[in-house]
């Protein structure tokens, strides 16, 4: 099983987003006052400045923005895992995430900017915290 | 606007070793200042002004005064990055031209190499803080944040790596000129100390798709000082006086729908050349960070010297190295093949000042007007851009 690193608490921005993927959901944030898309989540609207974000579950699908295939890296829980795709995923909400696209096979080439990706919650044997990571539809 | 001269950049030292064992990150930034103020024939009593990015160990301007023993009567922390020197010479810029000092510094010292920091394979670990817990768990290294916007660029513009590949080569080519270059690279113990081609480039080791290793910045010990004065003090020092006339800062960072591809340099360099009065056109040479390849690119068309989209048919054709005609980047050899100890702004700074004192190892004749543009923190995420507009005497 997966041993990535974990999200780190008392961390009061992020706690409701990693509670949710407890759960299973990808959850988001919307500004009442502007209509603004939050994310990454902050208990604040980095549009406007409000303070009564509304929490939202994602469909979790979306589009890859942009990526790379890490080659080389000194990160405790990924230098085992052979090359792997970072990447941004626009989600159809609106919303931008940092995240890994995840293949079966040579990431080199099955990774694609535009390709459509689906989220997974992926369990981790480094905590109780499963990491959404998305996956080609 | 009419070009003004209310500040100068009057003395600089670079630290000349790149692998510095036993030396800490203080001793080489007081080492660098005392060689900086020699440089411009001033005393170490005159500095009035410190400016510092919280580099050496102390809390930046608070531990740093008591180490270096000064009593300024301006004192500015600010840490934006790679770019935080070109933000300490706006700064200075503006506190000069507000009569509040006369001889204000800044100082750079790191022990990346010998400390055997890994600052692009490494990824962000620790944690607990808003950003932190968003992206640790997904092996973001610095590498492969940059080489997303490489990416997005070649996707949305057609650019190529064979385009790209001519950063690289030319800063070599620069670099091999540079003997304290050349010591850096032999020190490094760099398998090919020796001038580069496109081939080179595009058959070297891929890090970070589609970031190849000699896309990459060397890590490196390092350091330096840049001596900032008043138009009264610039008058009266050894060496003429580098002008700064234009500066810029912003910041950038993941939007939800924004565009990798421009930086913060779209906010920073219009701001400075408005300052300054004069165009990208007339710049004679580019300092320009080169962390990767995809920085000079980007940053290349944020500032204005040629459209967004458009800088892989700009430097295709070689012309960045010195004895091409067109502009001229990095002719210190840059943090590709000189030196990146972690932060290099300082360095933009110090080369653009000796090419318009006429000191460069690869020296563009008569260059007048120079840019120096620093890119801190994650291209492809939070990231400053400060743009710095200089004049010769
Ligand atoms: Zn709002």
């Amino acid at each position: 099983m997966a041993s990535r690193p974990q999200p780190h608490f008392p961390e009061p921005d992020t706690k409701p987003f990693w509670d949710g993927a407890k759960e299973g959901e990808l959850r988001y944030q919307v500004c009442p006052s502007c209509n603004a898309v939050n994310f990454t989540p902050t208990a604040h609207c980095q549009k406007c400045g409000g303070r009564d974000l509304a929490w939202k579950v994602s469909k979790g699908e979306g589009t890859v923005y942009t990526y790379s295939v890490v080659m080389q890296n000194r990160i405790p829980g990924f230098q085992e895992l052979g090359a792997y795709a970072v990447a941004y995923v626009d989600l159809d909400e609106g919303f931008r995430m940092l995240t890994n696209v995840m293949v079966d096979g040579n990431p080199l080439e099955l990774v694609k900017i535009g390709q459509r990706v689906r989220v997974d919650f992926e369990k981790q044997d480094s905590g109780e915290y499963p990491i959404p990571v998305f996956r080609p539809i | 606007m009419a070009q003004t001269r209310q500040a100068a950049i009057g003395g600089i030292h670079e630290y000349p070793l790149r692998v510095a064992p036993g030396v800490s990150a203080m001793q080489i930034k007081a080492a660098s200042l005392k060689a900086a103020l020699d440089d411009a024939g001033l005393k170490w009593s005159d500095v009035d002004g410190l400016y510092d990015a919280g580099d050496g160990e102390g809390g930046g301007g608070l531990g740093l005064a008591a180490y270096l023993g000064l009593k300024p009567r301006v004192i500015d922390t600010t840490q934006v990055g790679g770019s935080s020197y070109e933000f300490h010479a706006a700064h200075a810029l503006r506190d000069i031209a507000a009569g509040r000092v006369k001889v204000a510094v800044t100082t750079y010292g790191s022990t990346a190499a010998s400390s055997r920091i890994a600052i692009g394979t490494g990824g962000r670990g620790g944690g607990g803080s808003w950003q932190t817990n968003m992206e640790g768990p997904y092996g973001s290294t610095l590498i492969s944040n940059y080489a997303m916007v490489k990416q997005r660029h070649m996707f949305q513009y057609g650019t190529t790596n064979e385009q790209l590949a001519q950063i690289s080569v030319a800063t070599r080519k620069h670099a091999m000129r540079n003997p304290e270059a050349v010591k850096a690279m032999q020190d490094l113990q760099f398998v090919g100390v020796n001038e580069i081609t496109v081939e080179n480039v595009l058959e070297s080791r891929m890090v970070a798709s589609p970031l190849r290793l000699l896309e990459c910045c060397m890590v490196s010990d390092g350091g330096g000082a840049a001596v900032f004065v008043a138009p009264e003090i610039a008058r009266d020092l050894k060496k003429k006086p580098v002008w700064i006339i234009g500066s810029g800062e912003a910041t950038k960072y993941r939007e939800n729908g924004g565009d990798i591809t421009t930086s913060a340099g779209a906010q920073s360099g219009p701001a400075a050349f408005a300052q300054a009065g004069v165009s990208p056109s007339e710049i004679d040479i580019a300092m320009i960070y080169d962390s990767f390849t995809i920085t000079v690119a980007t940053c290349l068309e944020d500032l204005g010297f040629c459209k967004k989209g458009e800088v892989g048919s700009f430097i295709g054709d070689g012309h960045l190295a010195f004895d091409q005609p067109g502009l001229t980047i990095n002719t210190d050899g840059g943090g590709l093949s000189s030196n990146h100890p972690g932060m290099r702004g300082l360095f933009l700074l110090l080369e653009a000042t000796r090419q318009l004192r006429g000191e460069s190892t690869s020296q563009v004749n008569g260059a007048k007007l120079a840019v120096a543009h620093g890119n801190g923190g994650l291209l492809g995420g939070t990231h400053t851009g400060g743009t710095i507009v200089l004049a010769a005497d």
